[in-house]
């Protein structure tokens, strides 16, 4: 009896092994090109498993339909998808396994934390690392690291630059939770792009972590001071007691939230759902937009994963095409290239991408500079503003 | 105009912390004990006005009255349970039975509701009252004058009342009210039942002025009242609405004219100085040390 287990148990191990190897085969010389294998990690299960799937989806789509096309320069993409539940050192961890996989360029990680760690890395090798979506300051402080998203703070800067722009209020008031650097972070931004473009902002109020259930002190300033525009960089948990104090107070005034403010319909609920209409927030993707990259992108998303993609999913998306666009500027044509690290990472501040969270180009020290796009909520759904 | 409003919204905010405030200084009086899940018993009347309210669709008046009786039970359920076998315990082994009870409360409501806020009905239909350029939310009207009758009704059940009469003898000598013929056990029983039914309105109205409850909405509230209970001197009823009153405009005058950051260190920085001058509290009564 045991004999024969062993004996199915060394056979079935065999067959393995064959398959493991045709396999391991089969993705390489495929179609008699090369491959470049993109790695990257996120949170894959746990409490921001969202993140990271969506992430893993947007990329994944993009690699599918690059090779679909032919590759880049006759080299196909592959993504290698590793789970660090948001967590620094399995995040690092799974750079290691990637790294050994024959990674040529990396996503970094999903999450800001994890993502700081594995730049430490990134920095030994001397590998391209385009974040999609750690927002952070720290995750692009090295010159081989750069990022997709908006970096935290400038978020107040794009802020200030739409509302100029779109003529969206006159009389600006501000408020933000001072104990919060990703609030206090945009709020100083805000208001240093604003005094150089002489918006006029006629109140500001502050809160912090252990003060953010009473608004009316603060709401009550704001409103003497005749505001029409309210500036909210904050998360929708505390704009959704902001803006239900500020309607019981008989506020008329136009809000203004940044990616933060994501979540406001849901947090508000049915009961409130008429207090959420007209609030502008400003967004790196806009899924109901009728851009036609946009809309191609969210068709194509939807057919393959039977959900609208977020602005994750949207960034992951363009994070593959820009490393498309460095290959095709730098010249790959092949992987074993040994100055390939050099050429990829000097191409990123040479090349343009139109992608869907808008048109990019990069600056040496690895940020993004793209329009922001902006939202406002209409019957209780984002529409383009 | 500022002033006017700021004080109003300070005095509504006030009286919410004066009708918790009022259970914490109740059951010390006669119980000797600080109930720190009192200010969790608060966040379970509001949520017991959601489930009422969304799944049941009962209407608002039943509602509350659902809200006031659930709190009734779970408060008096809380004593039978947790705090009547410890009475003859030390002090400091019902203090943390009582934050245990307040830290299981968090934790049932979180299991039961998840960690998310949840936005409270609309059960004040009060319009905002415009005078010139004077605003008042009807919410923070009917806070006052509500807190206020309720407070006027309590001091006359206390003073008046047979009940309160022992509620009076309870707390200036257990045993001797029990030697007088006192069911001690009942009267304390209906102090929590007393202390918790005002947390459900507490509740209500905290529920109303601020929109969202979650499971650790009455711990802040909670150690605030806590505050205004001893900076009137605790165990004093008028105490317990003078020092809620003074706790919400002090904090809303100090957020408005001071800093908003620092308002809640004003609010300390009030009852340490208060309690150097006046150990005792406000209104307390100085306890003589009978040898």
């Amino acid at each position: 009896m045991m004999k024969t287990m062993r004996k199915t148990l060394g056979i079935v191990l065999a067959a393995v092994l064959c398959i493991a190897c045709f396999a391991g085969c089969k993705k390489s010389e495929g179609s008699g090109g090369q491959t470049l294998i993109i790695g990257g990690s996120g949170p894959l299960t746990g409490d921001n498993a969202s993140y990271g799937i969506s992430v893993k989806q947007g990329a994944q789509l993009a690699v599918d339909e690059i090779n679909e096309a032919g590759g880049v320069n006759g080299i196909k993409l592959q993504l290698e998808f590793e789970d660090d539940g948001a967590d620094p050192s399995s995040a690092v961890s799974a750079y290691a396994t990637l790294y050994d996989e024959g990674m040529k360029v990396s996503l970094g990680a999903v999450t800001s934390a994890a993502c700081v760690a594995v730049t430490e890395e990134v920095k030994k090798d001397g590998m391209l690392m385009l974040t999609p979506s750690a927002s952070q300051k720290e995750c692009t402080q090295y010159d081989n690291c750069f990022r997709v998203c908006f970096m935290d703070p400038d978020q107040g800067t794009y802020a200030a630059q739409f509302i100029a722009d779109n003529n969206v209020g006159s009389k600006i008031a501000v408020l933000y939770d001072k104990s919060n650097d990703y609030s206090s972070g945009i709020r100083d931004n805000f208001i240093a792009k604003a005094q150089e473009l002489n918006l006029n902002i006629v109140s500001e109020q502050a809160f912090t972590d252990q003060s953010k259930t009473d608004f009316s002190v603060q709401l009550q300033a704001i409103k003497s001071s005749g505001a029409d525009l309210l500036f909210m960089p904050f998360y929708y948990q505390e704009a959704a007691l902001v803006i239900t104090q500020a309607a019981s107070a008989g506020m008329d005034i136009t809000y203004f939230g940044v990616d933060g403010m994501d979540g406001i319909i849901g947090q508000m609920g049915e009961a409130n759902a008429e207090l959420t209409e007209g609030i502008i927030l400003l967004t790196p993707f806009v899924a109901a937009s009728s851009d036609e990259n946009i809309v191609a992108f969210v068709e194509a998303y939807e057919k393959e994963y039977s959900a609208t993609p977020d602005q994750f999913a949207a960034d992951a998306y363009d994070a593959i095409y820009t490393i498309k666009a460095a290959m095709e500027q730098a010249g790959i044509e092949d992987v074993e290239d040994a100055e390939l690290n050099e050429k990829l990472v000097a191409a990123m501040t040479e090349i343009e991408v139109d992608g869907v969270t808008g048109k990019m180009t990069w600056s040496a020290d690895g940020e993004p500079t793209k329009t922001a796009q902006a939202v406002v909520i209409k019957d209780g759904v984002y529409v383009e503003y | 105009m500022d002033f006017l409003s700021n004080l109003i919204s300070g005095l509504s905010l006030g009286s919410i912390y004066a009708l918790i405030a009022l259970g914490y200084t109740m059951v010390y009086g006669i119980a000797k004990m600080l109930n720190f899940a009192h200010g969790d018993i608060i966040m379970v009347g509001a949520f017991a006005v959601i489930v009422c309210i969304n799944t049941c669709g009962l209407p608002v008046w039943l509602a509350a009255v659902v809200s006031i009786l659930c709190c009734i039970v779970l408060g008096v359920l809380i004593e039978r349970i947790a705090y009547k076998p410890l009475r003859r315990s030390a002090p400091l082994t019902v203090l943390i039975t009582a934050i245990g009870v307040s830290y299981l409360l968090q934790s049932v409501a979180q299991l039961v509701f998840g960690s998310e806020m949840h936005s409270f009905p609309k059960v004040i239909s009060m319009p905002t009252i415009q005078i010139g350029e004077l605003t008042i939310k009807g919410n923070a009207l009917v806070t006052l004058v509500v807190s206020a009758v309720i407070m006027v009704v309590l001091t006359l059940f206390i003073g008046k009342t047979r009940m309160g009469k022992a509620m009076r003898a309870v707390s200036e000598d257990k045993d001797a009210a029990e030697l007088m013929g006192i069911n001690v056990n009942k009267t304390i029983s209906v102090t929590f039942a007393i202390g918790s039914a005002l947390a459900a309105v507490a509740g209500i109205f905290y529920g109303s002025t601020y929109g969202f409850i979650g499971p650790y909405t009455g711990s802040m509230p909670g150690i605030k009242a806590f505050v205004a209970a001893v900076f009137g001197g605790i165990g004093s009823i008028p105490g317990a609405m003078l020092g809620g009153l003074a706790l919400g405009i002090i904090e809303n005058l100090s957020k408005a004219y001071i800093s908003t950051e620092l308002s809640d260190a004003i609010v300390f920085g009030v009852l340490i100085i208060v309690l150097l001058f006046k150990p005792t509290g406000l209104l307390g009564k100085k306890i003589k040390e009978k040898v």
